[in-house]
């Protein structure tokens, strides 16, 4: 895990003379500067070391890599047929250049308003490297791990179309922003709906990351509305409408989400009309996702709403605006941009969730993790220990990675300092 | 999408009722009335399929099932496949607990320690806090749960050649024997001389008290009354014949005798729920102590306050108001994380509903019991924590 952790390091180099702090003042005041303090750091400092040292000698000598290099494929798409991949590297393209546009459009969103907020817009080499840091070092590792030249051609284009993306993003008229968000929206959708539609591969067959991507993706993208309108409801002036949005998100908060998920697996078909197709448990795995998620969006936004003044409301009533206009164009907009982390933290919830369906039979990455033991060549010999460690990295880089952008958003919108 | 709020009531000048599509009192019963039948159509619309469903399939929809035997054991416990369903779910709840309870009581020392710990002044002590949080949190507590499990404790030796550290413990893959106490005969007898030392306790607090009212002297109702409860206690435990005795667990060939017995099942569980929970504890815990304003810290400087007088007079009781509600929702997340014990196939309550529907049992109502588990947990569970919310909240003038 060799992701950046923003250690300030000890000053040595190069300090104002008058601060003139040398390693042994550094070390007298940081780690010496009591009895008690010098009796802790002689407790931390060996076990720290020990076990630095000895996750440093598993990953670089006694690790035993090859399960990674021999299953790489499987444990990023699990079953996905190897002669329909071209379709994930497309989709895969269009969602990177979404991604990138709408990040682009963000930028230049935020580098406008830090001028006229009268503030330096450029960013700094060592922030750019902060931000994009955990990202790279998971797409490094897994160049490591590949072992035949096209995948490493074909990153290299999806990682150049990002860039040309983010420019593009960058340029686009502030008057087309909204759309191109929404337009970066909608590729997301149907770039996810094309892997398996026009004779493509069933849901059923995917696993491995992808399934994690597509049930966090998918599952963010679709309850975003509906706990919008429940948090909506539950601050609605109608008594019966507020309770009933109420026990809905109360029953969704208050269950496990795996004893949802065995629900999505063995009844939810029985509640759909005699006849009709049962979807494909991929499907209801998702349905369950984006119910169990909007309840807790709901509280999120709920949050974001209570803490809108009153008087944004009534200076919405004086101008004239219906109830839904005052809603949509004064109300949501405010309450909506204060939620963005809790929204993040919501993101990495569910990211970490979505581990979850490996109990209801799915093959996403923490079972290829357990199913690639398994193998004639790797069977009883302790491989679980480094397919573990590998699938550990990509869950921590990404949940890490957005908690970072979160406290970076936080800081910036100012929530949290009153 | 109802309107949120009700449109000002305009008020013309003529006093003709507005017509009734656009009369808010109208509107409001109307919107309610519509919201009410969508959703019990929508519901009984659900139901009736289920009904349907179920019929056809010739699964039955009552509960009389519950009273059926079970069919399978649940291991740890004195259950046998003869008792009925009804009671096998009764065991998966008590096992739940008996995570859910320890496991919050574990994760808050180690959160609030952690916590402390990423606030120190010793860099060293406060870099090894904040990857400890960092490393934890961002792993999704499944993983955590499966590298137990299958990573460490499916890798100790067989009981055959189980290892016996210090000769005090018996670790194998099949679980590890602690060394625990067995009751004596005067056990009862110490039970009643334990009461005895409380209420002497409390009679020495009180006095303590009086005397430090009547003459200003300091009171350290604490240590008296400690030490007045532990000379009753010591006086039992010799006056009895011993009533309890450490009982080391002791390796025979493949069988264990004496010690207690630690699953792996329940100490993988226990162990992950808890490392995840306390990493998330240990943020709410530092980032109450540093929402405290620095004017306090500072005012109880000014008052001579000693640095441990600070931490325990004014800083800890603000931080605990602030950090209450945050943390009862990390209780929440793990009493509902017990359920991925079904992973490991922990007998929890949804473990054995699971193990219940596999035997033949109908889904839809075992799936509902394990539900209304869960939510029932969770209830009890915010209703303590509202209370002692409430009990903690400064009251203001």
């Amino acid at each position: 895990m060799s992701a950046p952790t923003a250690t300030p390091g000890p000053d040595t180099v190069a300090t104002p003379p008058q601060r003139r702090t040398t390693p042994t003042r550094w070390l007298r005041r940081n780690l010496f500067s009591s009895p008690a303090n010098a009796l802790l750091t002689l407790i931390t400092g060996p076990l720290l070391l020990w076990a630095i040292v000895a996750f440093g000698r598993f990953l670089f000598v006694t690790g035993r890599w090859d399960i990674i290099e021999v299953n790489l494929t499987n444990f990023m798409v699990g079953g996905f047929p190897r002669d329909q991949l071209a379709r994930l590297w497309i989709a895969m393209a269009i969602m990177t250049i979404a991604v990138t546009v709408g990040a682009g459009v963000t930028s230049a969103t935020a580098a406008e308003a830090a001028v006229a907020a009268g503030r330096d817009p450029s960013v700094t080499l060592r922030e750019r490297v902060q931000r994009a840091g955990p990202p790279l070092v998971l797409l490094l590792v897994l160049v490591v791990f590949v072992r035949t030249p096209l995948p490493v051609a074909l990153l290299a284009g999806v990682l150049l179309l990002g860039v040309v993306g983010f420019r593009l993003g960058r340029g686009i008229p502030p008057r087309w922003r909204g759309r191109t968000y929404l337009a970066a929206v909608l590729a997301i959708i149907v770039a996810l709906i094309a892997i398996s539609a026009f004779g493509g591969v069933p849901r059923d067959a995917w696993g491995g990351f992808l399934l994690t991507l597509y049930y966090t993706v998918g599952a963010l993208l679709l309850s975003f509305p509906i706990g919008v309108a429940l948090a909506l409801g539950r601050r609605s002036s109608l008594p019966v409408v507020r309770a009933g949005c109420s026990i809905f998100i109360e029953f969704f908060r208050g269950s496990p989400l795996i004893a949802l998920l065995f629900v999505g697996w063995l009844i939810l078909p029985f509640f759909l009309p005699v006849g009709f197709p049962t979807p494909d448990l991929v499907t209801r795995a998702l349905i369950i996702f984006v119910l169990f998620t909007s309840a807790y969006v709901a509280e999120i936004v709920r949050g974001g709403l209570q803490a809108i003044p009153r008087g944004q409301r009534e200076a919405a009533q004086a101008l004239g605006l219906s109830p839904w206009k005052q809603t949509r164009l004064v109300i949501l907009p405010q309450a909506l941009r204060s939620v963005i982390p809790a929204l993040v933290g919501q993101a990495i919830s569910l990211y970490k969730d979505t581990t979850l369906v490996l109990i209801i039979g799915q093959i996403e990455l923490l079972a290829v993790a357990q199913n690639v033991t398994q193998q004639e060549a790797f069977i009883g010999q302790g491989y679980i220990v480094e397919t573990l460690v590998f699938v550990s990295l990509i869950y921590w880089v990404g949940s890490y990675w957005m908690s970072r952008e979160s406290q970076r958003l936080e800081t910036r919108l100012g929530v949290g300092t009153r | 999408m109802e309107p949120t709020e009700t449109a000002p009531a305009p008020s013309g000048a003529d006093h003709h009722r507005p017509p009734p599509w656009r009369d808010v009192r109208v509107i409001r019963v109307a919107l309610q009335v519509a919201f009410v039948l969508a959703a019990v159509a929508t519901l009984w619309w659900l139901y009736d399929n289920l009904a349907t469903n179920l019929d056809r399939l010739g699964i039955r929809r009552d509960f009389s099932f519950l009273d059926q035997s079970a069919g399978f054991t649940i291991f740890g416990s004195g259950f046998s496949a003869t008792s009925s369903i009804r009671e096998a779910l009764w065991v998966g709840l008590q096992n739940t607990l008996r995570v859910a309870l320890l496991g919050i009581v574990l994760a808050l020392a180690i959160g609030v320690v952690v916590g402390v710990m990423r606030l120190s002044t010793n860099w060293l002590v406060q870099r090894t806090a904040s990857i400890y949080v960092e490393l934890l949190r961002n792993i999704p507590p499944l993983v955590l749960i499966i590298f137990f499990y299958f990573a460490v404790l499916q890798t100790l030796p067989g009981i055959s050649e189980a290892g016996t550290p210090g000769g005090v413990m018996v670790v194998s893959n099949r679980g590890v024997w602690l060394p625990w106490v067995e009751l004596g005969d005067g056990a009862s007898a110490f039970a009643a001389t334990a009461l005895v030392a409380l209420v002497a306790a409390a009679l020495v607090a009180a006095w303590r008290r009086r005397v430090h009212d009547a003459t200003g002297r300091p009171h350290h109702r604490v240590l008296w009354a400690g030490g007045a409860a532990l000379a009753v206690l010591g006086l039992g435990y010799l006056a009895l014949s011993p009533p309890i005795a450490p009982s080391l667990p002791e390796l025979d060939g493949r069988s264990v005798t004496g010690g207690a017995l630690l699953f792996p099942e329940y100490a993988a569980l226990l162990v992950s729920l808890v490392l995840y929970t306390s990493s998330f504890i240990a943020e709410i815990v530092r980032g109450s102590i540093q929402a405290v304003p620095k004017g306090q810290v500072e005012a109880a400087k000014a008052l001579g306050l000693s640095w441990f007088d600070r931490l325990r007079r004014v800083v800890l009781p603000q931080a605990l108001r602030i950090a209450t509600p945050a943390t009862g929702n990390e209780f929440l997340n793990l009493s509902k994380n017990v359920s991925l014990g079904v992973v490991i196939a922990y007998p929890e309550i949804l473990r054995v509903g699971r193990q219940a529907i596999g035997n033949g049992q109908p889904a839809p109502q075992i799936l509902l019991i394990v539900l209304a588990a869960y939510l029932a947990v969770s209830l009890v569970l915010s209703l303590v924590v509202n209370i002692a919310n409430r009990r903690l909240q400064a009251v203001e003038r």
